[in-house]
């Protein structure tokens, strides 16, 4: 590690923000995407996410090659995400606030829970190929670890496509339009139930996609993993401005910056308590500015 | 409609029969010896002490708080650090600053100092978090729980951190559960029927309306979250003198969503629905617990089947949800009155028809 | 053989839970006709139109369109059949620009050919909106907005538009553009049914109007007798 102060550190921090929040990115859209076709804090997510890792473990174990595993775990997830929104939200929709939020509570539970009954608690190592493990030294005292380039890189890649697609694409502009207006949507006759479909499934493919980064820096899967990711994307979500894309990506992004700063000037008495600051600071936002960064959301007050 | 004499001595006579068969269970299960039993009625209590705790304020307010836990670890943690014997003081929490390290409580201060400091954290918390609303509110309370989790596990010098906290001395009997569960439920639902009670229910179904008469919505909030929180940290400290060892983990999302399935059960805002939301599921759990090494159904063997009880908590909740969201009695309670005007109307029904029957024996002719 | 009738109700009763805000409606509406439906606050106006949409099942009735029933059906489906609402309070997408809310408005075509047609048919329409093409429309003016609402709705090609309530909340100058505009749609044979607070210009454009009172019908005449109506006056005064 570089010695604080020195070009050389900064750079290292840098980096390791972008991977961090490409990450988080990917995962805040996500929930993003549900909560503006919806309302609804899909709690579930990060359950996806960990189905999105053992449907890939499961590929990797059947000699798939790594390429295939990756699209395997991103089609596994999106297709889980479908299958809880037939099963589990479209029957609640409409309902008070409050009542889809336990159901995604509930999912969520049921999920991890199949999850141990049918893989037991242990943790499992997943195996990455070299190429995404390795560390480059980059002269001097710089390590880059390929994986936050990787991070970065599909990350840049899947937003990108996905704003492509809200914004040029008919479907996509239906997505916003009803996420913004169900009934006047509805009335130029977009249908509310396909367009909510079509953003579970793109945002559990994002998370199927994210599994895959978090996997290469832990190296193990296990049932309770997707409980912390869902968390940090919610933190995220709200930091960036709550309910919406950019929102989500910023959010993402600007949460991975935080987390590095915090782990790297805290100090050490102190570093242990760095999560208990992150939310501290979600409440925060919560109290002063609950429509985050870019401000779109007014929470209702008392 | 029964003539209200009648009404009356019936309402009495059922409390009176309530209180018999209460008072009848307690010995039972204080004087007979089955030591699990007697563990599974001390766990019930404590657990209808957070549910109706929980349900007092949720119910009353339509706020969700679902950081309540954490103030069930806030309380275990200061009562059972209170209590701990000197002696194990200097073995388990070497670090622990003067002048805690060295004295050590009796139960009952302990608890209500525990009690105490949780109530006022949770004025101090609810003076911001109160004014928010819908599921703003229940995210930022579940950055307390989080945060509180955080705190625990890094306040190695306090708690031990993530390791067991053990050694805490077996305080809480069937007795002292009962008491506290009693004075609970006896303040929920005093306070429910009371002034406080009305506004807050007003509140909760009418904002604007309340606000337009005058009611101070966060500060009759603020007051219902403090007494919330007070029995919830002396659940907590007779959960810790009850286990005698636990982690920070007892006090997080598991013990939450088990808290809070129970309440849904009973109904949100009904105290009596509370006590049975939280016998049934108490008493599911356990026979899915039962069930988890594995079990047979005729031919068919199924295995071990770890975390089945989560899955029918979770399952429950979503049918709940889907189907019936205001639980068995929503937010209305079970009153001795309605259960005896039923029982009066009943029987009077009865008696006329036998009566019917009687008259048309004697006299075959009239109609 | 072309049925006259484009749209008729028929006995209809709808209800917000309790309470009942339609009681036994009936009307029709012809091809290339507008109809006028007047009346005070709450006599159920927006209730028919949200009825005829989609958006609230009635309680008893039928919706018939071109001779086919169509009650009960989901607001998508009846919209991708033709019958466009522009809703009351306007209602445009204001996050997105108007271009978008304009391309949204051909959602149901599935066809760029016919989308970029009616685009410079409603861009020529309605000038004002050439200039704000790429701004979000929730910066357009309450007037403009109403236009914008009117052009994403023809960008549906629609058989029959259904406008809630066009005047609302506008100035008088901007209410007459809107109705000139209106008026320069009928001359094309557009079918419309025109809720409307504002009693005088509806019946200004239309063929025929129906009266509606606390969920009753209680009048229906030509445009031109009804604006000689004295009942019309007493309705809308209350006296």
């Amino acid at each position: 590690m570089s010695m604080i102060g020195s070009l050389g550190f900064w750079i290292q921090q840098l980096i390791n923000a972008l991977g961090l929040g490409s990450q988080y990115a990917l995962m805040a859209v996500g929930l993003a995407m549900v909560f503006a076709v919806m309302r609804l804090i899909n709690f579930a997510h990060g359950t996806v996410m960990m189905a999105g890792a053992y449907i890939g473990l499961l590929l990797l174990q059947h000699g798939w090659p790594f390429s295939a595993v990756v699209i395997g775990a991103i089609a596994g997830a999106a297709a889980l995400g479908l299958l809880i929104e037939r099963i589990a939200y479209r029957p609640v929709r409409g309902a008070p606030d409050v009542a889809l939020l336990l159901n995604s509570f509930a999912v969520a539970v049921f999920l991890e829970n199949m999850a141990i009954l049918l893989f037991s608690p242990r943790s499992r190592p997943f195996p990455m190929p070299a190429l995404l493990t390795q560390v480059l030294h980059i002269g001097g005292n710089l390590f880059l670890p390929s994986i936050h380039l990787w991070a970065f890189g599909s990350a840049m890649f899947a937003l990108g496509a996905l704003a492509l697609f809200v914004t040029r694409t008919r479907l996509g502009l239906a997505m916003r339009a009803a996420a913004e207006n169900p009934t006047a949507a509805q009335l130029l006759g977009i249908e509310i139930g396909k367009v909510t479909m079509l953003a579970f499934a793109i945002g559990s493919a994002m998370a199927g996609l994210a599994v895959i980064l978090w996997i290469a820096h832990v190296g193990t899967i296990n049932p309770t993993m997707g409980f912390e990711p869902v968390l940090k994307a919610f933190v995220a979500c709200v930091i960036g401005g709550f309910g919406t894309i950019p929102g989500a990506v910023l959010g993402g992004y600007l949460l991975g910056a935080l987390e590095i700063l915090l782990q790297g000037f805290l100090p050490s008495g102190i570093v242990g308590y760095r999560d208990a600051f992150v939310y501290g600071i979600l409440i925060l936002i919560l109290l002063v500015r609950p429509g985050g960064v870019l401000g779109y959301l007014e929470a209702e007050r008392v | 409609m029964v003539a209200s004499s009648a009404r009356w001595k019936w309402s009495w006579a059922l409390r009176a029969l309530l209180l018999l068969l209460l008072g009848g269970a307690y010995l039972a299960v204080a004087r007979g010896g089955n030591a699990y039993l007697e563990r599974l009625a001390i766990l019930f209590l404590i657990n209808l002490m957070l549910v109706v705790s929980l349900n007092l304020f949720t119910g009353l307010t339509g706020v969700f708080s679902l950081g309540h836990i954490g103030f069930m670890a806030l309380g275990a943690y200061t009562s059972a650090i209170l209590t701990l014997p000197v002696a194990l003081k200097a073995v388990n929490l070497p670090d622990l600053p003067p002048p805690l390290n060295s004295f050590a409580l009796p139960f009952l201060p302990a608890l209500l100092l525990g009690g105490l400091i949780v109530m006022i954290i949770a004025i101090l918390i609810g003076i911001p978090l109160l004014r928010l609303s819908g599921h703003f509110v229940a995210v930022a309370t579940l950055g307390f729980l989080i945060i509180t989790r955080v705190v625990l596990i890094n306040a190695e010098a306090f708690t031990r951190g993530t390791r067991t906290f053990s050694g805490v001395p077996p305080f809480t009997t069937l007795g002292w559960a009962a008491l506290w569960a009693a004075l609970n439920l006896y303040v929920a639902w005093r306070v429910k029927h009371s002034p406080l009670g009305l506004q807050l229910i007003a509140a909760r179904d009418d904002p604007w309306g309340a606000r337009g008469s005058g009611v101070d919505i966060p500060r009759i909030r603020q007051i219902a979250f403090g007494i919330s929180a007070f029995f919830t940290g002396i659940a907590g400290g007779l959960w810790a003198h009850f286990l005698t060892a636990f982690s920070p983990n007892a006090f997080y999302f598991s013990k939450t969503f088990e808290i809070i399935v129970m309440m849904i059960v009973g109904g949100m805002g009904s105290i009596s629905g509370s006590v049975l939301g939280t016998l049934l599921v108490m008493a599911s759990t356990e026979i899915l617990r039962n069930l988890e090494p594995g079990f047979a159904i005729g031919p068919w063997m199924f295995g071990p089947l770890y975390g089945l009880s989560q899955i029918g908590l979770a399952v429950l909740l979503i049918l709940l949800i889907t189907f019936r969201r205001q639980g068995l009695l929503g937010d209305q309670e079970l009153r001795t009155e309605a259960i005896a005007e039923r029982l009066a109307l009943w029987l009077e029904r009865r008696k006329a028809t036998v009566g019917a029957l009687r008259a048309r024996k004697a006299d075959p002719s009239s109609s | 053989m072309d049925d006259p009738v484009v749209l008729e109700l028929r006995d209809l009763e709808a209800a917000y839970g309790a309470i009942r805000a339609l009681h036994g409606l009936s009307l029709t509406v012809g091809a290339g006709e507008v109809v006028a439906l007047l009346g005070p606050n709450g006599a159920g106006k927006t209730t028919t139109l949200r009825v005829i949409s989609g958006l609230l099942r009635p309680v008893r009735g039928q919706v018939l369109y071109r001779g086919q029933e169509i009650t009960g059906r989901s607001p998508a489906q009846i919209a991708r059949m033709g019958i466009i609402q522009c809703p009351e309070g306007r209602q445009v997408f204001k996050s997105l620009t108007v271009r978008e809310n304009l391309l949204l408005g051909g959602y149901r075509l599935r066809d760029p050919v016919r989308e970029r047609r009616n685009l410079e048919r409603a861009l020529a329409l309605f000038p004002m909106l050439k200039e704000r093409l790429n701004q979000p429309a929730g910066l357009l003016s309450g007037g403009q907005q109403q236009m914008l609402a009117i052009a994403r709705a023809l960008m549906a090609d629609p058989e029959v538009l259904l406008l809630d309530e066009p005047s609302l909340g506008l100035a008088p100058r901007v209410v007459e553009e809107v109705f000139e505009a209106l008026a320069q749609l009928k001359a094309h044979g557009l079918t419309m049914l025109i809720v409307e607070q504002n009693a005088e210009k509806a019946l200004d454009l239309a063929d025929r109007g129906y009266v509606l009172e606390s969920g009753r019908l209680v009048l229906a005449d030509t445009a031109a007798r009804l604006r000689e109506n004295p009942d019309l006056i007493r309705i809308y005064l209350g006296r």
